[in-house]
């Protein structure tokens, strides 16, 4: 619905092949993934994963399918917007394919079950050259790999080990290592101390969450899914809200986190100037504060954002 | 104080446990506990670890404390080993573990817990021996501490013994590793009966559980099903299930939304260590941890902080606090009271705060104005 929204919106050389996707459907559809795999770069929006059974998480999937190993939410303080907490600015890049979400359960007798948490050298180390290489190329300073390796010292250990290996190859930037339950305890004190984080893939979903939570809320986060060849672009954060019908019909949903994405999006096809203008304009809706949904405390419509940041477009 | 007046103390406190638990007839079990714990001539004993680093200086603290206040408590100091005990894998002795056995109650120190050596960790040595299958932290804004959170009331209930922290690696080949989430049915349970009768018993209206059992479906799908069934049981107790990443994000933002909270054990210590980090940190936060037949082993949860030991620059209010929770335990909630009002108030007073709230007291400073105020 939000994209629908966003269509109307771009004056950017982009044309859309738009599909219909449910969380409910058991596969993401043939066609969809033919039309990824062709264009290699996709917008979307979010998908709801039906709690306790039956369907595995159509976003899991297709991670998967399209080796979407990184997934990258930005949360960043927005001018305008008050929150709690001041100076945030963070990354979070966090491995998207295998950890606990590797989907790998099985009961072994009736009332215990096991779920297997994979992690391996391959993965990890990827995930690190990726963190590395962002951190490089968008001039951060430091990376902090968010583990529990003082736990799980075989699989934490094993993603540690490979993070100061890549560190190794970038002197340049600062890398330190943080124990999870730590780093969410500093993240709701201190957290500009963070800069770019790398973790597997269930800290990074926690740590994703709290970072959009203390920054702004969900609702503005923007974020994508990176592979080697495809990249999907969504909403950064999406807890709580994906699938609610009645934010939906009212009309609330906030629109901004995936504007904001979609601006990521042009980046990453080398359409730098339009990114600018659609991230400036969203910024200055923001700020001005006349217009914003309920999330962010205000009573505008999904629509009404939308055509306020048309408006901005110059 | 004097010997004398210190024993007089004494006794009145236990004559006037015997003569509430004599009242509560209704509570037998509660009633044969304490009744067992006090009489009027043998204090009651505890097991204390006072743990490493700053552990000593603010177990003494403590110690201090409760002597000023009167609580009746031996303590039993049991240290931790230098060498790996067979008996028990870890640097905890066999007679450590056998002494909170049997006194059923304990206070632990922080111990310093060294990443990837191959040993168990003596925190899970503890739980796993003890079968402490729950542990308990409040969290709640202190008056008088300012945080950029004011209205937090929770408290975590986290399931202690399997989960994701089972222990069970192994490398699979070269560069593969697995490690095991273990969920069973007993164990979620018994984490669940408990949340919900704190619940009840505290006055508390609301139950969360938290999961993420829309990707692993059948581990906190089974840690969810245990949960609505004991639910059922109480049906004045309102019970819903949210999703962590959810969770962590509302945590973050309206903290007020939360009541009792009880999830698994990755997941409960991530909470519980944001949530500590919503009212001020590690060094305020209380723990309680229960096993099974009652045994309760209170514990401070921050670390070692071995570059302030032995400094006195030390805040011994998490330990403080556990030792409270600890006393509330075994039904001195009279002096459990006493305890913790003084705390809240020189706090809030401001004038003696060590120096990770703000201020340039030392440890001893802290405690004796806590002692004044009792």
């Amino acid at each position: 619905m939000v994209v629908l929204s966003l269509r109307f919106l771009f004056i950017a050389p982009v044309f859309f092949e738009k599909y219909d996707v449910h969380g409910e459907m058991s596969r993401v559809p043939a066609e969809v993934m033919e039309s990824i795999r062709k264009n290699k770069v996709c917008l979307k929006g979010g998908l709801k994963t039906p709690v306790g059974g039956g369907v595995s998480s159509l976003n899991v999937q297709l991670r998967k399918e399209l080796d979407l190993f990184a997934s990258l939410v930005n949360c960043f303080n927005l001018p305008g917007l008050p929150t709690r907490h001041e100076n945030v600015d963070i990354v979070v890049i966090r491995e998207n394919t295998e950890g606990e979400y590797a989907g790998l359960e099985h009961e072994v007798v009736p009332g215990v079950v096991e779920s297997l948490k994979v992690i391996t050298k391959f993965c990890s180390e990827r995930i690190a050259k990726y963190a590395f290489e962002y951190a490089y190329l968008n001039n951060r300073k430091k990376v902090t790999a968010v583990h529990k390796a003082n736990i799980m010292k075989l699989a934490d250990g094993l993603f540690l080990e490979s993070c100061r290996e890549v560190a190794k190859k970038y002197p340049s930037i600062t890398y330190n290592e943080i124990i999870v339950d730590n780093c969410c305890m500093q993240l709701v004190a201190k957290p500009e101390q963070f800069d770019v984080m790398v973790t597997p893939n269930l800290y990074g979903n926690l740590v994703a969450n709290t970072a959009a939570g203390i920054a702004g809320g969900t609702g503005v986060m923007p974020g994508g899914n990176v592979g080697a060849d495809h990249a999907v672009f969504e909403q950064g954060a999406s807890a709580g809200n994906v699938g609610k019908d009645k934010i939906v019909l009212e009309n609330k949903a906030n629109p901004v986190a995936l504007l904001l994405s979609s601006a990521m999006m042009l980046r990453h096809l080398q359409f730098p100037s339009f990114a600018d203008r659609l991230e400036t304009a969203v910024k200055k809706v923001i700020a001005e504060g006349k217009c914003r949904t309920k999330d962010l405390g205000g009573t505008s419509t999904t629509q009404e954002v939308v055509d306020a940041v048309i408006a901005k477009l110059d | 104080m004097t010997m004398a007046a210190n024993l007089a103390r004494r006794l009145i406190g236990n004559r006037s446990t015997q003569i509430l638990g004599a009242v509560n007839s209704s509570s037998g079990a509660a009633t044969s506990v304490a009744r067992a714990f006090c009489s009027s001539t043998t204090p009651i004993t505890a097991t204390l670890f006072p743990g490493d680093g700053i552990g000593p200086e603010i177990a003494e603290s403590v110690k201090k404390v409760f002597t000023t206040a009167g609580v009746p408590i031996e303590w039993e100091e049991h240290y931790v080993g230098t060498e790996i005990d067979p008996r028990t894998q870890s640097f905890l002795t066999w007679e450590s573990l056998e002494s909170v056995r049997r006194n059923k109650v304990g206070l632990k120190g922080p111990m310093a817990t060294p990443i990837g050596k191959g040993h168990r960790s003596l925190n899970l040595t503890l739980r796993k021996e003890l079968n402490l299958y729950a542990n308990v932290r409040p969290c709640y804004s202190l008056p008088g501490y300012k945080t950029r959170y004011d209205d937090v009331d929770l408290i975590t209930i986290r399931e202690n013994t399997e989960g994701e922290y089972s222990g069970l690696e192994h490398q699979v080949v070269r560069g593969v590793v697995e490690s095991l989430k273990i969920i069973t049915r007993q164990a979620s349970l018994r984490v669940a009966e408990y949340a919900f009768l704190y619940a009840k018993t505290h006055g508390r209206e609301r139950v969360s559980a938290i999961h993420k059992a829309n990707i692993m479906q059948k581990t906190d799908g089974l840690f969810l099903k245990c949960c609505r069934e004991v639910a059922e049981k109480y049906p004045e107790i309102t019970y819903e299930e949210v999703v962590i990443d959810n969770c962590c994000m509302m945590l973050v933002k309206n903290p007020a939304l939360f009541d009792v909270l009880v999830m698994p054990n990755l997941y409960g210590d991530i909470i519980s260590d944001l949530c500590a980090g919503l009212v001020g940190g590690l060094g305020l936060t209380p723990s309680c941890n229960i096993g099974e037949d009652g045994v309760a082993l209170a514990e401070a949860v921050h670390g070692s902080a071995p570059d302030i030991a032995g400094k006195n620059l030390a805040n011994p209010t998490a330990l403080l606090l556990s030792g409270v929770m600890m006393l509330r335990h075994l039904k001195l909630n009279e002096q459990a009271e006493q305890i913790h009002s003084a705390i809240i108030n020189t706090i809030a007073e401001g004038k003696y705060r060590t120096a990770d709230l703000g201020g340039s007291s030392t440890t001893t400073e802290f405690t004796k104005a806590i002692c004044d105020h009792l």
